[in-house]
């Protein structure tokens, strides 16, 4: 197919997970926030969410303060951030018009209904907790839609493979940046500071996963910072857990790699770090540092895009 | 001006043949059904994405063409009667070309005045002497057809660059099945479903020589910020070519490639959706971003072809229009089937005195203009612009032709006061491969939504209506 075509669906599925993911954030901060203060401590649980989506140098050229208001539109509505929901699903329409001889129609109606809901009913920033619980709501099932019609209805060759690459490297930055951000809450027993405050803190971390639920069923434990990070890190059966990601890279690239009749760096340096996560327990990775464990993963994986980008997408 | 012949009801209330299905239906129909069935049109078309965009619009940057769910429908016996005139137009446009660029015969016998040739900013000297596959040089033409009686059908434009809008040929006949099954029951509709597949023979037919025997084929499109990228789009999904643009394509030793995932891979044929001036920054205009460095090489290489060719402008301009039952009678020694508008040449002395003395009855063209830009309409037109015309037209009388203004016919279409003629047009598609023309039975008929509005153009509030024509 052609790179652009490939390009174009690559960064789709990419704008399509990050609009999700970002509605999750701030779903899981809003609650989190309602909170009275004894229960979260004195972290600015907003400054969080800003450092998790990656944009907090970006937030104070433009706000004053981080509080829900401002974050909220900031992430959501905000012209002046590049990757917030809004501007994700710009750029993924705008994505789906140029390839759309790749998509089905299912695919394209999601996205084109999306955008003409946004432009129509999303326009401005919600007057209430109300109707920002709709407009989130309104992402995540536009996300799930289309995630569901690309699993139903793509043909399985590359189109889909390269859609696949982008929803999966995408997800991986996006737990890792909450792992990075609050890696903090996470330390084992021994190391662990923050007493019984964080236990608000480990349950918005999973309701930003979609996980709550999970842990109880992989565990069956009360809440422990420690599970929770090798569920987030190691645990290839929760789909937003880097290991699940870099499964499905490894997959989705060979699938290429076997219809093209020829593997390369891509596929080499995936393979590379799902073998590290592979490898690992959790008690080294704590042992060499959480923090350098996932500052690691994240270059890693950002240098996975690039690959992937020279490979086949130019 | 009379009353226009009307497609259902003629001249008076005499309800032409072709019609009596329709208007047995319409009787039984409420007038709220047909309001909903053109509400759920819209919706339809505005899901799928069938949208253009209007230059210069920057608050409606994507915008529908109304669809009107009233069809336009011709007897068997009239479209065998267009269908004989269109592809004899369409051979003499092609013998034409083939002659302007190769041993100019018309010139030499005086039929057209050279300078209108080599003066002629859509003259490409580029294509002198360059063989084109078969001969062929407008392998998809477009040609603009109104009526102003029963009898005649005449010819308002050819449109042999890149013409468009047969994704709303095939779009509207597909969403009036969905919409109407009982009135499609009621006739026998001929289909027009099969044109992508007319037109990829058509253009697997003229790859070159150095072609594989299973030739690839791509469509170029200006991108998505273009007018009928919809339509650019729609169409390579349906043939099931890639849609590349200028940045996909490069040229190596004078063959074509396209950047794919798996490496370059060689294209033979490109429909090409992108104007002469942006094809190759290093033939036409250095400041295209749209075009392919060295394209025009690889086609003078004759390892890549273009369809439509390069300079078929200048077989489809207003000032050539004149000429073309000349140029029918000098290539086929045959007289026209369809015919022409009468034509004003303002760059004749005697025309333009009397265009300058009837402006305000005259339609007057830009000689290079196109969709509706840039005309004056006489009578619908204040004296200011009238005036400020006057001046353009005498500053410059090469760049304009005149006619009359047409009663164009009328058809019955939704309006807020209930079915009412509105003018129409038919834009026919005639498709030239190596072997044979083609015409799928259709085409796209646009309306005039305005009251007694002649410019059916979707740039200037036009609509479009599925056009049926019925088989014996």
């Amino acid at each position: 197919m052609l790179s652009r075509t490939a390009e174009n669906l690559f960064w789709l599925a990419r704008y399509v997970e990050r609009a999700e993911y970002l509605a999750r954030t701030i779903d899981a901060t809003l609650r989190v926030t309602a909170l009275p203060a004894a229960y979260i401590g004195k972290t600015n649980e907003w400054d969080s969410a800003l450092l998790t989506a990656g944009v907090g140098a970006n937030f104070y050229n433009h706000y004053k303060e981080a509080n829900a208001e401002s974050v909220v539109e900031y992430l959501s509505f905000s012209p002046e951030n590049p990757s917030s929901i809004r501007n994700c699903i710009e750029a993924a329409r705008l994505n789906s018009r140029s390839v759309r001889t790749a998509l089905t129609s299912e695919m394209w109606d999601t996205i084109n209904s999306a955008w003409i809901e946004l432009q129509a009913v999303w326009n401005k920033a919600p007057a209430n907790r109300e109707e920002l619980a709709k407009f989130l709501r309104f992402v995540q099932e536009t996300s799930l839609r289309f995630d569901g019609s690309a699993y139903r209805t793509m043909l399985r060759n590359d189109a889909y493979w390269f859609s696949r690459l982008g929803v999966h490297l995408e997800r991986a930055d996006n737990t890792a940046r909450i792992l990075d951000v609050k890696y903090h809450v996470l330390l084992p027993e021994e190391e662990h500071v923050g007493g019984p405050l964080d236990y608000y803190q480990w349950t918005s971390i999973l309701r930003s996963v979609s996980a709550t639920t999970a842990y109880h069923w992989v565990y069956r434990e009360t809440l422990k910072p420690w599970l929770i990070a090798d569920l987030l890190i190691l645990n290839d059966t929760l789909p937003r857990s880097l290991a699940s990601c870099y499964s499905n890279l490894v997959r989705n690239l060979d699938q290429i790699g076997v219809a093209y009749g020829r593997q390369g760096a891509a596929q080499r340096h995936a393979r590379g770090i799902r073998n590290r996560l592979e490898h690992s327990h959790m008690d080294d990775i704590f042992q060499h540092g959480v923090h350098e464990f996932i500052q690691e993963f994240l270059a890693d994986n950002s240098r996975l895009g690039e690959i992937i980008a020279k490979q086949y997408l130019m | 001006m009379a009353a226009a012949f009307d497609e259902m009801n003629g001249l008076g209330e005499d309800l032409r043949p072709a019609y009596q299905e329709l208007s047995r239906w319409l009787k039984e129909t409420p007038p709220d059904a047909l309001e909903y069935r053109r509400q759920e049109a819209e919706l339809l078309f505005r899901r799928i994405g069938i949208t253009f965009a209007v230059y210069g619009d920057a608050e409606a940057q994507e915008r529908l063409i109304p669809f009107d769910v009233i069809p336009r429908i011709m007897s068997a016996s009239e479209w065998t009667l267009l269908e004989t005139g269109l592809k004899q137009r369409v051979l003499a446009l092609n013998l034409f070309l083939k002659d302007i660029y190769h041993g100019r015969d018309i010139l030499r016998a005086d039929i057209i005045p050279e300078d209108l040739i080599f003066q002629n900013p859509v003259f490409r000297p580029e294509m002198n002497g360059q063989d084109v596959p078969h001969d062929i040089y407008v392998h998809i033409a477009g040609i603009d057809i109104i009526r102003t009686d029963a009898e005649n059908f005449i010819v308002l434009e050819d449109n042999a660059r890149t013409p468009s809008g047969v994704s709303y040929m095939l779009e509207n006949r597909e969403i009036m099945m969905r919409l109407f099954p009982d009135l499609f029951a009621r006739h026998r509709v001929a289909p027009v479903e099969r044109y992508p597949d007319e037109l990829l023979s058509a253009l697997r037919s003229v790859a070159p020589h150095s072609a594989s025997a299973e030739p690839t084929v791509a469509l170029m499109t200006p991108g998505v910020y273009n007018s009928a990228y919809y339509e650019h789009s729609f169409l390579a999904d349906k043939l099931g070519i890639e849609l590349v643009e200028g940045r996909d394509l490069i040229v190596k030793n004078d063959e074509v490639f396209m950047r794919t995932t798996e490496g370059l891979k060689r294209v033979d044929v490109i429909y090409r959706r992108v104007d002469d001036d942006f094809l190759d920054p290093l033939t036409f205009r250095p400041d295209s971003a749209l075009g392919v460095p060295g394209l025009m090489s690889a086609y003078a290489a004759g390892n890549i072809t273009l369809a439509n060719a390069v300079g078929t402008g200048i077989a489809d301009d207003k000032a050539i229009y004149s000429y073309m039952p000349d140029i029918v009678k000098f290539y086929l020694s045959e007289e026209p089937i369809l015919k022409n508008v009468q034509t004003w040449r303002c760059r004749e002395a005697q025309d333009l005195s009397y265009v300058l003395d009837n402006l305000a009855d005259l339609v007057v063209k830009e000689v290079h203009g196109s969709g509706g830009y840039g005309m004056l309409i006489g009578p619908a037109a204040t004296k200011a612009t009238i005036e400020a015309f006057r001046d353009k037209l005498k500053r410059e009388p090469e760049g304009f032709i005149a006619q009359p203004t047409l009663a164009l016919s009328t058809c019955p279409t939704c309006t807020d006061k209930g079915l009412a003629p509105r003018h129409v047009d038919l834009r026919p598609f005639v498709l030239t491969g190596s072997s044979h023309t083609t015409i799928v039975p259709g085409g796209l008929t646009r309306v005039a939504l305005k009251e007694g509005s002649l410019v059916v153009n979707s740039s200037q509030g036009g609509g479009t209506k599925d056009t049926w024509i019925l088989s014996e």
